[in-house]
């Protein structure tokens, strides 16, 4: 099939978050900086792909009674794989992102996604498609964190980007956006970045 | 105790400081009666999973409780998401056979309040807060209240405010989730205000003539909140006295 077009759907077309309005739950805290949000996209996109995989493979299998209890107990397992290899390779960031890994399991992109689309595709395709919309999903996260960790502390990456002597202390003009690194701005980014979504789609545009 | 109370349902709301539970709070908002239906529901069934997973936390997962050298905790989330998907499915169950016009009005987002990051979320928080806040049953519950009500607050509010929106002239690409967002963040930046409580004050409810400043803001927030449950209770004119509150801000 198109596996083209269900790859690159989820990245603009139909993003998971500013267009299906899914898995904003637990991410949009870990966005002060660039690096957790880079770590927690890509622990997203694992879970949400491999998922996927797994569902697609077990979806005959499975009575469609007792189905979110299995698909919750695949995914709260890939989350603990997830989180004890955090823990193990990456402690500072897993320490940074605390509970919000453990939220993935009610990621509704991860749910969303099983539902939607693994239960009725080949596993083939639904882990494209896990992996597209995972990825949908990091790019929305590391475009709020540039611009919270950009304004807020002036650095990317935890890297001076704002040269020392424009800062007031050292007699220059320019301060930090305190402002950034509370929590209701990665709201108001998000809602400006469905702004200019929508303004480029009209199609998705509510009447 | 009381701490805890406001604490978790004002201080560090469950939607404005954590962005828990948005996708039902985003997609349910739009009428106030559906809100405080699910409102109602998701406090219930908080109040009742925090303490099932705390003893759980407390009696199971916790290094050495089970014999020396068993540390279960890896098992944490897998345990927790069991006992709220069951325990989910067992209040569909008793609704259903109980009260099937409520079971109806909330239909499909009854079994969804599984997945809702809320939940989960507040059991993820209790088991860090194990030690520090929250030492035996009894704060557990109160502190699944906390959480379970801030939640409901900001969705009856949203709901409201909504409900107001659809006569203004919102931008077109704005309609729907773009200006749920905004106006979510600027909630977010009134709820702020209340970090201005001085919890340790509020805890012994002496007052001290030593630090007179302190208690005006104490005394300014409670009202606020009053006035605003109130707002919320008449169901009319909730967003105007909101909106100002923001733009004053």
């Amino acid at each position: 099939m198109k596996l083209s077009k269900n790859f690159t759907n989820p990245l603009a077309a139909n993003n998971p978050v500013i267009v299906q309005i899914l898995g904003i739950c637990s991410a949009l805290a870990v966005t002060v900086k660039l690096e957790p949000a880079f770590v927690m996209g890509l622990s997203v996109t694992f879970v949400t792909a491999f998922s996927n995989l797994l569902m697609s493979l077990l979806r005959n299998g499975v009575p469609s009674r007792i189905r979110i209890i299995v698909q919750l107990v695949v995914i709260a397992t890939l989350v603990i794989v997830v989180d004890q290899f955090l823990r193990a390779y990456m402690y500072d960031v897993s320490k940074q992102l605390s509970v919000y890994v453990g939220l993935i399991i009610t990621n509704c992109i991860v749910m969303g996604r099983v539902e939607a689309f693994a239960l009725g595709n080949k596993p083939w395709a639904s882990f494209v498609d896990g992996v597209a919309n995972g990825l949908g999903y990091t790019i929305i996260l590391v475009i709020v964190a540039f611009f919270r960790e950009l304004l807020g502390s002036g650095t990317l990456f935890g890297m001076t980007i704002i040269p020392e002597d424009w800062y007031i202390a050292n007699g220059g003009f320019y301060s930090n956006t305190g402002l950034m690194l509370f929590p209701p701005m990665a709201l108001i980014i998000v809602g400006c970045i469905i702004w200019i979504h929508r303004t480029i789609n009209k199609d998705l545009q509510e009447k | 105790m009381l701490n805890l109370f406001i604490n978790s349902a004002l201080i560090e709301n469950m939607v404005f400081a954590y962005f828990f539970g948005m996708c039902s709070y985003i997609a349910v908002s739009k009428s106030v009666k559906t809100a405080l239906g699910l409102g109602a529901a998701v406090t219930f069934v908080q109040v009742m999973t925090v303490p099932l997973n705390y003893l759980l936390n407390q009696y199971v997962l916790s290094p050495n409780v089970l014999g020396e050298g068993i540390d279960l905790s890896f098992l944490s989330f897998i345990l927790f998401i069991a006992v709220i998907a069951a325990f989910v499915q067992l209040v569909e169950m008793i609704v259903e056979k109980f009260s099937p016009s409520l079971y109806n009005q909330l239909g499909i987002f009854l079994p969804l309040i599984a997945v809702n990051c809320a939940i989960m979320g507040g059991s993820l928080f209790m088991q860090q807060m194990v030690g520090t806040e929250i030492n035996n049953v009894g704060d557990s519950i109160v502190y699944g209240l906390g959480s379970g009500i801030g939640w409901w607050l900001a969705i009856v509010m949203m709901a409201a405010i909504r409900e107001k929106i659809e006569y203004s002239h919102v931008p077109a690409a704005m309609k729907g989730p773009g200006i749920a967002f905004i106006i979510t963040g600027l909630m977010g930046i009134a709820f702020m205000i209340f970090s201005g409580i001085n919890l340790d004050k509020l805890g012994d409810l002496k007052p001290k003539a030593a630090e007179p400043v302190n208690e005006a803001v104490v005394e300014t927030v409670v009202e606020t909140v009053d006035s605003e449950y109130d707002i919320d209770m008449a169901e009319d004119q909730e967003a105007e006295p909101f909106d100002t509150d923001v733009n004053n801000l």
